[in-house]
């Protein structure tokens, strides 16, 4: 029998602020432990609460950005449970009153468009961290706590269960991660821990309206393990129904080693979290000229982006993709767009060389200045220099930002073409190469690029190998 | 009808984590049981259409601005900290509810 | 007159006079200590030298010619609830006998920055959870009136340092009437400010939507003093009032004509004792002859009062006491696990009628109960708050007694939780619906106690309450009196 897989996901992110969500202790990552806390991120007695103003602009941001609809009026409730890295055995979260339902975000799978609803996204606190002596909680002896996270400002984005594969889930969470970059709420790094995903799986007879016994599954620590984990559970899932048994409700942890799912033994039913709403905080009440502000001031998202790179430089989808997905990137061809007409020719050197270079040399997008693209480029297109010393300067451009234009003139790197110039050199290294002269007049072609390589190293480079290659072959053919 | 806390008793020390001696049981059944016994007379009251009170004040929430200030220093942090380990708070192990099992 | 003898306003004259130093009057408070507490125990933790410290150093600055803040040098006893850096701040329980707050609580701040300074720190319920301070986990307080009986709670310490004349001022905390009624079974003038006037972060929590920080002193001008210093909005407390500190110092004019007061009709009279009632409707003839109106009148959600309130309270306390895991700071009883930490650090950290109060909480906030009890709770709360608007639109003030009985003896009530809590019937209402109230002493029992009237107003009328206090100190006899402790004075100071 046919099953249809239905995936729901559970999706935290760290807020970009700079203080925590009720104080004013750093979120920055990599601090030494517990040195980023306070009375208040501590829960030490006596300490109370008070909302940071950027952590709920950014994420009414974030809601805006995912289509959501802002609640004017919400309120904080605590969730009450007990362990080690949660200072006030509570979490303050939103309960019933989030600040935002509904939204959706659209996904493209194998050129098909899907609407993944979101069912609501809420704002809470992030607990501490817990390290475990040993490498798991299974093992470990004793573990130790560090507060430095705890009251980092948490976004909880829950997806309706519309999703059915992993790489659907990958795709989407892919989605989620440039539209959150871009809307500014988030950085969006999964392995600082500022993402987090877990899932809700569960398969239902194909046509059948009734869902499945879901399985949870948790400690998925990168898109691909998401993926991975999720394909693993359909198969594991369809093999227990397919023998006749029954899925039983149960979490599920990912072992990254032996990449698979392990069933966790829980309690029955679940957690009394004992909801109520936070006596500490008043209610949340946002001014529609707050919302306003933030709706004006959202910045272009990804899919507009991508509209915008097809129409107005005629890009292909693939290549908006990747500037897009990249904002870096894009951010490189727009601006040299702006002094270079040849799109086309632009997008080829940006998503090609450009991108190598950068990766090569280590560098960050907003450390290469676009202007030294468009000198070497126009160039290139003059004439002035030849394809690998173009290509040559770039990787110095992208090192250590020098302008291309500079360098062809204090080294004289300038293209060297012409018969006058490139003859005598075709003809000297051919009577000093003979079998290589004679390999090609035989047919072997790849002789040409021998003796192309020696005019090239005579010249440093500089000879334009189209016309060499030319000039060879005449001389040879003679 | 009378309510019977022994029944509840485990159940509620669970989730408050209290650890209670036999005849602290038995004693906190019965005096629950009186309390929650006459806390029961507000069920009497029709309460519908009423909205609940979280806050007694009808102000709106303090926002405060993104701002860092210095955090408490170390020492401080961890002056009360009954075990600590090069900086970390230092817990036994953790068993807790879910244990993972093949 | 012995220094000790004296209200802060009168040592603070003195001081500003220059007829006093600072240190004399610390010394002299500190005798007192060293002599009556033993006996009284009013004090966990006693910080002379950091008083004298203070004293001292405002001393040098009032001689530089400094212009200082009126109760400058004036000492002061801080509830044991309340954070003080780098004191002990036990909350009178096991499970924080060692804890020392790395921070000041902010109305703590405002007291080291006007310079008073701290004489110790007063015993309270454990938690604040009781109405004797035989909830005190390490020793119960005396009632310095007749030892064998409580000074009531939780703020019984508080109460016991200022009647009996260790402190000319103390902070306590009021949830459910925990300084109003400690005040009334110790006679001396308690505040419970509206709620929001008076910051509480440091202020370590039991409910969090009912604490308050608030005054016990001799009378209402010492009461306006020390609000004047304490009250203002907080930007660390985000449940604290907006707004310009109003000047309560300015609000002691004793003239009461005019005045709309409604006495409360008792509609339980039982356990009420009959000369506690008959005190409040002398002081009721005594107002109405100069010019007040009184009238009788009812609040009759107010019957399910104790109910709700003890239903909120240990359901926001149980929450609030969540933190006390032996983790981070605090007792810690050691363990295989970490459930075995968690469960034997709270069960032998807390004592019972914590104990008593989480489970309830937990009870009335889990699946299944929530709507039953915290949330009708909620409601119920709603409709007393509605019957208290409804009554301010006719009147300016409530008065009723502050306390069913006087003191009771030390361990009359304790086998009997429900019997302890309905020493709270006068209080609570008040404390649910967030408005100030004020106790103040109504006159002596036939045995000798002091007894207590209660002062109601709407939210942020403080100014009349302290008004009416002003006038009965004026002109209603039997109040001022100081317990006679010279069995205990011994040689001269």
């Amino acid at each position: 029998m046919k099953h249809e897989v239905i995936i729901g996901l559970e999706i935290h992110l760290e807020l970009l602020t700079q203080s925590k969500l009720f104080c004013s202790c750093s979120t920055a990552f990599g601090r030494e432990p517990n040195t980023n806390c306070c009375p208040v991120c501590l829960g030490l007695p006596g300490s109370l609460p008070v909302f940071n103003r950027r952590a709920v602009e950014l994420s009414v941001t974030a809601a805006l950005a995912l289509n959501s609809n802002i609640q004017k009026q919400s309120r904080f409730d605590r969730k009450n449970y007990f362990y080690p890295d949660l200072p006030k055995a509570y979490q303050v979260s939103q309960y019933d009153r989030p600040l935002a339902k509904a939204g959706y975000l659209e996904i493209e799978v194998d050129e098909n468009m899907r609407t993944i609803s979101l069912e609501r996204i809420h704002l809470e606190e992030e607990a501490g961290k817990l390290m475990h002596a040993g490498d798991s909680i299974r093992d470990a002896d004793y573990s130790l706590v560090d507060y430095n996270r705890a009251g980092i400002p948490l976004l909880e984005i829950v997806t309706a269960p519309e999703i059915h594969s992993g790489r659907e889930a990958r795709i989407f969470l892919e989605e989620l991660r440039t539209v959150l970059f871009y809307s500014g709420a988030s950085d969006c790094k999964m392995e600082e821990g500022s993402l987090r995903c877990d899932a809700n799986i569960s398969l239902r007879p194909a046509g059948s309206a009734q869902l499945g016994t879901k399985a949870e599954v948790k400690n998925m620590n990168s898109f691909r393990a998401v993926e991975m984990a999720l394909d693993y559970e359909v198969k594991r899932q369809e093999a227990v129904l397919s023998a006749g048994g029954i899925v039983t409700q149960e979490t599920c942890h990912w072992d990254e080693g032996q990449k698979r799912t392990i069933p966790m033994r829980g309690k029955e039913g679940s957690s009394d979290y004992r909801y109520f709403p936070e006596p500490d905080l008043l209610p949340l009440s946002l001014e529609a000229s707050f919302i306003e502000n933030l709706v004006d001031s959202l910045p272009e998202l990804p899919q507009q982006r991508r509209s915008r790179f097809k129409e107005q430089y005629q890009l292909d989808p693939n290549e908006a993709f990747l500037l897009t997905v990249n904002r870096g990137l894009g951010d490189i061809f727009e601006k040299a767009a702006r002094h270079y007409s040849d799109h086309r020719n632009l997008v080829n050197w940006v998503q090609g060389d450009l991108l190598y270079q950068l990766r090569e040399h280590g560098r960050k997008t907003e450390e290469f200045d676009s202007k030294l693209l468009v000198e070497l480029l126009l160039m290139l297109d003059d004439g002035k220099i030849n394809r690998p010393v173009a290509k040559e300067l770039l990787s110095k451009a992208v090192q250590k930002g020098v302008s291309p234009q500079k360098l062809v003139s204090e080294r004289g790197l300038g293209r060297i073409s012409g018969q006058e110039n490139l003859l005598p050199l075709v003809e000297q290294v051919i009577s000093e190469n003979p079998e290589a002269a004679d390999s090609y007049r035989q047919g072997k072609k790849k002789a040409l690029g021998f003796l192309v390589g020696k005019v090239m190293a005579l010249t440093g480079g500089r000879a334009d190998p189209a016309e060499l290659n030319r000039l060879f072959d005449e001389k040879l053919q003679q | 009808m009378n309510i019977d806390f022994s029944k509840e008793v485990d159940y509620v020390a669970h989730l408050a984590r209290l650890s209670l001696e036999p005849k602290e049981k038995e004693r906190m059944a019965d005096q629950l049981s009186d309390i929650l016994q006459t806390a029961r007379r507000i069920q009497e009251l029709d309460t519908s259409g009423v909205e609940p009170t979280s806050h007694v004040l009808n102000l709106p929430a303090v926002l405060r601005d993104d701002v860092t200030e210095p955090s408490l220093p170390l020492s401080r942090v961890l002056q009360n900290t009954p075990r600590c380990e090069n900086n970390f708070v230092r817990v036994p192990k953790i068993t807790v509810q879910e244990q993972l099992e093949e | 007159m012995k220094l000790y003898e004296h209200s802060a306003a009168g040592l603070s004259q003195l001081l500003k006079n220059k007829e006093v130093s600072s240190v004399d009057v610390v010394q002299s408070f500190m005798d007192r200590i060293e002599r009556l507490d033993p006996h009284l125990k009013a004090f966990i933790t006693h910080t002379p030298v950091m008083a004298l410290d203070t004293a001292t150093e405002i001393d040098n600055r009032r001689m530089n010619g400094e212009e200082l803040q009126p109760l400058a040098g004036v000492p002061i006893a801080v509830k044991d609830n309340i954070c003080t850096e780098g004191l002990h701040t036990t909350c009178a329980s096991r499970m924080l006998e060692n804890y020392v707050p790395p921070y000041d609580a902010t109305v703590v701040g405002a007291l080291r920055k006007a310079g008073l300074p701290i004489l110790g720190k007063t015993n309270l319920d454990e938690f604040a959870m009781g109405s004797s301070t035989e909830n005190s986990a390490f020793f119960p307080t005396r009632n310095p009136w007749d030892f064998s009986r409580v000074p009531g709670g939780s703020s019984g310490g508080s109460a016991a340092a200022v009647s009996s004349g260790m402190a000319p001022l103390a902070l306590g905390s009021d949830t459910g009437g925990s300084i109003r009624q400690p005040a009334s079974l110790c006679g001396v003038t308690g505040l419970r400010p509206t709620y929001g006037r008076v910051s509480r972060y440091g202020l370590i929590a039991f409910a969090s939507s009912l604490d308050q920080i608030g005054p016990l002193t001799h009378g209402a001008l010492d009461s306006a003093l020390l609000m004047d210093l304490i009250s203002g909005y907080d930007p660390l407390d985000s449940t604290s009032l907006p707004g310009k500190d109003p000047n309560f110092k300015a609000s002691l004019d004793p003239d009461v004509k005019n005045l709309r007061i409604g006495m409360i009709r008792q509609d339980v009279t039982e356990g009420f004792d009959p000369e506690v009632t008959g005190a409040v409707h002398k002081i009721a003839a005594v107002l109405e002859n100069n010019g007040a109106m009184v009238e009788e009148v009812s609040l009759p959600m107010t019957n399910y009062g104790l109910e709700a309130y003890y239903l909120i309270a240990p359901s926001e306390a149980s929450s609030n006491l969540g933190r006390y895991d032996g983790v981070r700071y605090g007792y810690c009883a050691g363990g295989e696990n970490i459930e075995e930490m968690f469960s034997r650090t709270r069960g032998e950290g807390f004592g019972p009628e914590v104990k008593r109060r989480i489970m309830i909480g937990t009870y009335a906030l889990s699946a299944g109960y929530y709507d039953a009890y915290y949330l009708q709770a909620m409601k119920v709360r709603t409709m007393i708050r509605r019957d208290y608007e409804t009554v301010f639109k006719n009147f300016d003030l409530l008065m009723g007694p502050s306390s069913p009985t006087p003191a009771f003896k030390i361990g009359e009530k304790t086998d009997d939780p429900v019997q302890m809590y309905l020493s709270d019937v006068c209080n609570i209402t008040d404390s649910l619906a967030g408005v100030p109230s004020l106790a103040v002493p109504s006159g002596f029992h036939s045995g000798g106690l002091p007894m207590g009237l209660q002062l109601t107003a709407s939210p942020l009328q403080e100014r009349l309450l302290l008004k009416v206090a002003r006038f009965l100190e004026l002109n209603y006899e039997g109040q001022q009196k100081r317990p006679d402790l010279k069995f205990f004075e011994g040689g001269a100071s």
